[in-house]
């Protein structure tokens, strides 16, 4: 087989399946009645855990390839930004169904009023247009340049998202500060990567 | 002081246990049978299983418990959801960590030392707390801070009684309760998660308060090791954490004490901790909250649906301060 072929034969799947385990892992247990005395906690919880995971993993790909010449990582982007969407989504439906029954109006009061709930809230919203643009044909008619520039939105949905976690925890924050400083690693090194002295980038 | 009763409910409302064993085996048969029939056998996650009431066989029974006309005919949660949902940090920071860590703590033999402001201070054997007064099932809502609520079928006596042969003198205005520290029997003392030992306390009005309830069961049973073996209070107007578990000193004192969650963050915990769903936490709503075993939110009541019993302990303070 050729690389190619090795792709999408084998990785690609392999990698979906990789991506969708979380999600089977949660309808196995919810059929086995393993989900615990708070079905909903452990919905919300396990689905808003894996779209941080998820996002931390699209936002090592870039300084992954950086750092092992491995350039065809970048086949698998798009896969795992659009599965930390996927799960973003269910995180939120879970949330807006379960929570709010589905009325904007204590949706929006919530937004308004608690701040993880703004933090997750402004995640999850900018993720919205990534998703949607992440087809080939809008990278063709946006242009690499500007397409680049608004999938940098992912990092700021990332800060949010590791901020909704911190203010979300009642007592121990050691988890979400891990995360904080994994995101923070991540963007660092677009940083000094981007702005590192002219001497070093020969 | 005039105690009323819960309005809605009378003596004969409360289902003897025998009837409501069968009620929920039928409840959950006939749950699982329709949504068998509705889904082609959609899992156990959306209904009870029977398996759901079993207890623990080891675990000494408590027999001849009087009702009480203050308890609920709500729908019980589980003995399985009672006893592997809980926040003991004593046992871990994950609500399953009680559950699976906390046989290690050995409920017998235990004693209690009553000190402070009363005429009879001492040691006190368990065995013989247990026969201050009848033992009574309670069935009471439990209303934890975090927004989620049990019905849970307690056991034990007011702790009026407890307290009063003790003969609390005037200067005696509050009591605390201290748990116990030994992270031999208490993993999670190992690590400074919370201000061991764990502090909490009441004024002594709502100490004497016929719901307040001092226990010493659950299910027919004395209580698990994760539910607060082998004695503890069961405050059920107030949120779930001023209900301290596995409790080993008592003193009547002249000032408040500074309970455990308050010293920890005293913009979200305070002392009086009263169910009020108008005054929100910090950083999420207290005006719902999920009952276990249900999907969607419910209202939350003010003090918990006990108003009508305990709100003239309240009259002209201000909850929005004193939360």
């Amino acid at each position: 087989m050729t690389q190619t072929q090795w792709r999408r034969r084998v990785f690609k799947p392999v990698a979906w399946l990789a991506c969708l385990t979380p999600a089977a892992v949660l309808v196995y247990n919810g059929f086995q009645g393993e989900l615990g005395a708070n079905p909903v906690e452990t919905i919300t919880n396990t689905t808003g855990i894996w779209t941080l995971r998820l996002i931390v993993v699209g936002l090592a790909i870039t300084p992954l390839r950086w750092l092992s010449g491995l350039n065809q990582l970048i086949n698998y982007r798009r896969l795992v930004g659009l599965f930390a969407f996927f799960y973003g989504t269910l995180h939120f439906l879970t949330y807006f169904i379960l929570d709010h029954q589905l009325e904007f109006g204590g949706l929006w009061d919530d937004v308004v009023k608690r701040p993880y709930i703004t933090a997750g809230f402004t995640a999850f919203v900018l993720m919205i247009p990534l998703a949607v643009t992440s087809t080939t044909g809008w990278i063709r008619r946006m242009g690499g340049r500007k397409w680049n520039l608004l999938h940098r939105l992912i990092y700021v949905t990332a800060l949010a998202a590791v901020l909704h976690y911190f203010w979300k925890v009642k007592l121990d924050a050691t988890y979400p500060i891990y995360y904080g400083i994994g995101v923070a690693i991540l963007l660092g090194f677009r940083v000094w990567r981007n702005y590192r002295p002219a001497a070093a980038s020969h | 002081m005039l105690i009323k009763k819960a309005a809605d409910l009378r003596e004969s409302d409360v289902t003897p246990k025998e009837t409501f064993l069968r009620r929920r085996e039928f409840l959950a048969v006939a749950g699982s049978t329709a949504v068998a029939v509705a889904t082609n056998g959609l899992g156990p996650v959306f209904t009870g299983t029977p398996a759901a009431l079993a207890q623990n066989p080891a675990a000494q029974k408590l027999t001849n418990l009087k009702k009480s006309p203050f308890s609920t005919d709500e729908k019980l949660n589980s003995y399985k959801d009672i006893t592997t949902y809980n926040n003991f940090y004593e046992f871990g920071l994950d609500k399953a960590d009680p559950g699976k860590y906390a046989h290690t703590l050995k409920p017998k033999p235990w004693s209690v030392v009553v000190e402070g402001q009363c005429a009879k201070p001492g040691t006190y054997n368990i065995e013989d707390i247990m026969k201050y007064a009848p033992l009574e099932e309670r069935i009471y809502r439990l209303r934890c801070v975090e927004a989620w609520s049990m019905v849970i079928p307690w056991i034990g006596y007011p702790l009026s009684e407890f307290l009063k042969r003790f003969e609390p003198t005037s200067k005696a205005k509050y009591v605390e309760f201290k748990t116990l520290v030994d992270p031999r029997q208490m993993p999670g003392q190992t690590e400074p998660a919370l201000n061991w030992p764990y502090v909490e306390g009441l004024r002594m009005d709502e100490a004497m308060h016929p719901l307040t309830l001092l226990g010493l069961g659950l299910y027919g049973e004395v209580l698990p090791n994760q539910n607060g073996a082998p004695i503890r209070l069961v405050v059920p107007w107030k949120y779930g954490f001023k209900s301290i578990k596995s409790i080993v000193r008592v003193r009547f004192v002249e000032t408040e004490p500074l309970n455990t969650w308050k010293q920890q963050q005293s913009s979200e915990y305070g002392f009086y901790a009263n169910v009020n769903p108008q005054v929100d936490h910090p950083r999420w709503t207290q005006g719902s909250e999920r009952r276990l075993g249900e999907f969607f939110r419910r209202k939350t009541l003010m003090f918990n649906g006990y108003g009508d019993q305990v709100a003239s302990l309240y009259a002209g303070m201000d909850l929005r301060k004193f939360y």
